[in-house]
């Protein structure tokens, strides 16, 4: 093209001055614009694999396992004393009374006096990414470098060997979203964990959870930039949050824009062949063509963005003031997309009305609250007015502790509601740690309840969920025992040959 | 989300057919139908016997009466036991199935000095921001906000008392053990000073390390020994320079000759081995909290008689020098014979939570009684007051009426005394909840 253009000007040049001569005819360059597509020399490799949901459903390493004569809380509102419940393959394959048939060469568990549920889920977690020890070369959690780092992603900070994963599996979890921390408005993708020890993330990621993002609002984000780039107050973090995704907005624009120009000039490409081929036969010029679009720089801090506005990731919002959660939704209405649920929201009580008629869920903690200025109205029965209204909420523990004991925090928070008059019930709360978290990641329809079909993540516990006494004795992940309380902590690699967790976890027997 | 019919139960569906005036007093009743017991008993009890009946009371975490009776007049316990005979004049408050224990003491809190941890105007948790790292001076009892918007919340999970103390620094100062009641004029402490405050580990000296912390304790507790030998000299100016200023050396007199404890907050084996050596030295009434590789040193801290106050959660390999952590931490210490308090090492809006922290202490092996011991008498031998943690004819009436076994998740503090007054259960929460249980909101 250049060339095409520069030639006529440099003949224009060679007759300047010159007397008049006939004027000569241009020479006409028999030249044809090559058909190269520009995507054609941009090298790709293997997107990353997420997996299915058919995917999480399968596990050939898991051998068959029935309970029997347990107490059966499935999560869907049915209790079966002295039930069975049969694991195969990876995926709950009968369920029933003592009738229930056991398959050949089953392993039975005696459940005898033991409560079985669905696997807990923890719908708000840091492990891996704020893994134990606690050090400099371990803080993976916040890329706390600018307000929008929506480019990260949590899977890429995970580390699969963090020896609280086990002490998690001993509190009865199978899966966990695993965010970035809140010291960013936007801190990047989540990543949903099935809970066992791995090599690598793609090892402990639950296939086919879909994608997930983290935002926050408040307290944290102006404390982290206050003093650097800003935003130092909520005006500037709700202006910051909308600037971002009207940038997303205008980024996804250009990209729907240069896909149908890149169509279009595919349509016409194709249609300009058939014509060259009869041009051909004919002896005539070939058609006039065109250059390729360009297609837009990738933007992978806008694409993650793109991907919500496209409603193609689950949006989990730090926040909890109830002027926040407002003005939250306020922004998530503006921009137009979804919240899926508000992380802490301890003022969701106040504007439970406004979550629930937006079909928004809530994780929130037992009784956690002061510990800063927007925490000072937390209430314990916040759980369980939310869920009188009619709500979706979870109990979620942001703590590497708390996540050892999500079944102890639903009963005090189930306590809280019924000594308040609360129509809440104990069936309501275990969906607070299975269904209900599990609904918030997008995996519902494979795990968080016993239901035939769904994902053998079980836990058998040595009494009702619900007694500061019980424990976890079994733990199965994907139909694969991945705890047993009678062998103790699976050690961490850090762990071997390093603490009590390898060397003795059973208590020495008291006089 | 679809409708609230699927998920309410039939008895919240004929409150939402009540006309809203009935609704209105279920719901006064149903939120505040102890407050206001309490409060009439309240005013009673102030001026006369209290009277109650039919309950299990536990006097000590080992000892336990079906079907008893306590009497409380003038803030102490006046009878207690099966067939006790009831004064006419007492306000009868019946108990039957319900469980009485002492009230319980947090061992190492901050309430009533830190209301909101990341707000400095509400953080008197400790000296100061200066660099130094010697403030034996310094006394909780100075900043203690006995209004603290958590104490009441802390009473609602049956905590009648706390040691309240700063942190910060290899020294951070004197701890004060206060009663957490609702009377209208702060209520003096029960002792001030009642212990000492320390740390050893990484940050106990900003940019410093853990063997330098050891050092610098013995420093100051040699130098606090020789300002005690040599106090006329120091004050006519003829003195070496001592480690620490005069009001600091002063505060660790009664350190050095065993009249209060140090507390030396210590998580790392090598940690507690130098507590222990230290304390030897110098014969000193050690405690330590945190503690958690203490139960390798288990038998060591038996025989010196060194108490440790633990949180039972604490099993994380959380710090690359102290890794050697466990469940049963408490449970191993007991079973050596090491008296274990349990806390929550600080947090003071979760004080109401020590109860669960003694019921996760049981589940990992402490047999229940030292659990409630761990809430109770433990607390109240290190802080020397032991008639503190029990019911005893002639102690203090300090007591919780629980809906069942207190450690359990399931039961609640119904009725909370202390010095024989029974205690308002309102707290900011409670009318957080009276205002939003309907809506929509009314300002």
């Amino acid at each position: 093209m250049r060339r095409m253009r520069t030639l006529p000007l440099l003949l224009l040049a060679a007759c300047v001055g010159g007397a008049k001569p006939a004027r000569p005819e241009p020479p006409t360059l028999d030249v044809v614009e090559p058909w190269v597509d520009p995507s054609a020399d941009q090298v790709t490799g293997t997107p990353r694999a997420r997996g299915t949901k058919a995917d999480a459903l399968r596990n050939p390493a898991a051998k068959a396992i029935a309970i029997t004569g347990a107490t059966l809380w499935t999560a869907t509102g049915r209790r079966i004393e002295g039930g069975t419940i049969v694991l195969e393959g990876g995926s709950i394959t009968a369920l029933g009374g003592p009738e229930t048939a056991i398959p050949e060469g089953a392993r039975r568990i005696d459940g005898a006096g033991k409560f079985v549920t669905p696997g807990l889920i923890d719908a708000h977690s840091h492990l891996g990414v704020y893994p134990a020890p606690n050090g400099r070369g371990h803080n993976d959690g916040n890329e706390a470098t600018a307000p929008v780092t929506a480019q990260a992603r949590a899977q890429y900070g995970y580390q699969p060997q963090d020896p609280q994963i086990s002490r998690a599996l001993a509190g009865g979890v199978t899966a966990a979203l695993i965010l970035p921390g809140s010291a960013n408005l936007i801190g990047g993708q989540g990543f949903t964990v099935a809970m066992r020890l791995a090599r690598t993330t793609d090892e402990a990621a639950f296939p086919g959870a879909p994608a997930t993002v983290k935002m926050a609002c408040g307290e944290n984000p102006k404390r982290v930039y206050g003093e650097k780039t800003g935003p130092s107050t909520r005006m500037g973090e709700y202006a910051a949050f909308r600037a971002a995704f009207h940038e997303a907005n205008t980024y996804n624009a250009k990209w729907v824009r240069y896909r149908r120009a890149h169509q279009l000039w595919k349509t016409k490409r194709a249609r300009a062949e058939e014509l060259t081929a009869e041009a051909k036969g004919r002896g005539g010029p070939p058609p006039k063509t065109e250059p390729a679009p360009e297609p837009p720089p990738v933007d992978l801090k806008l694409e993650t963005l793109a991907g919500v506005l496209r409603g193609e990731i689950l949006v989990q919002v730090h926040c909890y003031r109830a002027y926040d959660l407002g003005e939250m939704m306020a922004v998530a209405s503006e921009l137009g997309f979804a919240i899926r649920s508000f992380h802490h929201s301890l003022d969701a009580y106040k504007v439970r009305d406004l979550l629930v008629a937006r079909g928004i869920a809530i994780n929130t903690w037992a009784d956690w609250w002061g510990f800063k200025l927007e925490a000072f109205d937390g209430i314990p029965e916040n759980a369980a007015l939310f869920t009188e209204q009619g709500g979706r909420a979870t109990i979620h523990s942001d703590s590497a502790i708390g996540i050892q004991r999500l079944n102890q925090e639903a009963a005090k928070a189930l306590t809280a509601g019924i000594a308040a008059g609360i129509a809440v019930t104990e069936e309501q709360a275990l969906r607070w740690i299975t269904a209900n978290p599990a609904w918030v990641l997008g995996i519902d329809d494979v795990t968080g309840t016993l239901e035939l079909g769904k994902r053998a993540d079980v836990v058998v516990w040595s009494g009702t969920p619900f007694s500061v006494y019980t424990k976890a004795e079994l733990t199965i992940v994907a139909g694969e025992i991945a705890y047993d309380r009678a062998r103790g902590l699976p050690p961490s690699d850090f762990e071997l040959g390093n603490s009590a967790a390898e060397r003795n976890t059973t208590p020495r027997s008291l006089p | 989300m679809t409708s609230t019919a699927s998920h309410a139960t039939a008895s919240h569906a004929d409150a939402r057919r009540r006309p809203a005036g009935a609704r209105a007093r279920t719901l006064a009743l149903a939120l505040a139908a102890a407050a206001l017991s309490l409060a009439a008993l309240g005013d009673a009890a102030r001026a006369q016997t209290v009277a109650i009946t039919g309950a299990t009371v536990y006097p000590t975490p080992e000892r336990k009466l079906e079907g008893a009776t306590v009497l409380l007049r003038d803030g102490v316990i006046t009878a207690l036991g099966v067939g006790v005979t009831i004064p006419a004049d007492a306000t009868r408050l019946d108990a039957s199935g319900k469980i009485v224990t002492a009230g319980l003491i947090e061992s190492a809190s901050q309430l009533g000095l830190v209301e909101i941890q990341l707000e400095r105007s509400s953080s008197d948790g400790r000296f100061g921001t200066t660099p130094t790292e010697i403030h034996a001076a310094f006394r909780a009892v100075d900043a203690f906000d006995a209004r603290a918007v958590a104490i009441p919340i802390a009473r609602t999970g049956g905590v009648t008392s706390a040691i309240v103390g700063p942190r910060g620094g290899l020294l951070a100062g004197q701890a004060a053990w206060v009663p957490l009641d609702d009377a209208a004029r702060p209520a003096p402490p029960i002792r001030a000073p009642a212990a000492m405050i320390a740390a050893l580990g990484p940050s106990a000296i900003e940019g410093g390390s853990r063997g330098q912390a050891v050092e610098r304790l013995r420093e100051v507790l040699d130098d606090a020994a020789q300002y005690e030998r040599t106090r006329a000299a120091y004050d006519r100016n003829q003195s070496r320079k001592l480690v620490g200023e005069r009001l600091d050396l002063e505060a660790l007199r009664p350190v050095l000759r065993g009249q209060i404890p140090l507390i030396i907050a210590a998580d790392a084996e090598s940690d507690v081995r130098a507590a222990l050596a230290l304390a030897k030295e110098r014969r000193l009434r050690l405690v330590i909290a945190g503690g958690a590789e203490a139960w390798r040193v288990a038998d060591e801290l038996a025989a010196e008689r060194v108490a440790v106050i633990v949180d039972p959660t604490d099993n994380l390999p959380g710090e690359l020098y102290a890794t050697d952590v466990r469940d049963d931490n408490a449970a191993v210490l007991a079973m050596a014979g090491v008296q274990v308090a349990i806390s929550t090492l600080g947090d003071a809006s979760a004080a109401r939570t020590i109860r669960q922290l003694a019921g996760i202490a049981v589940s990992n092996g402490l047999p229940w009684e030292r659990g409630l011991a761990a809430l109770t008498t433990v607390p109240a031998a290190i802080f020397g007051k032991p008639a503190r943690g029990q019911l005893a004819v002639g102690g203090p009436a300090d007591l919780v009426i629980w809906t069942g076994d207190p450690l359990e998740l399931t039961s609640r503090a119904e009725h909370v005394f202390i010095g024989g007054v029974a205690q308002s259960m309102r707290t900011h929460q409670s009318r957080l909840l009276e205002r939003y249980r309907r809506l929509p909101f009314v300002p």
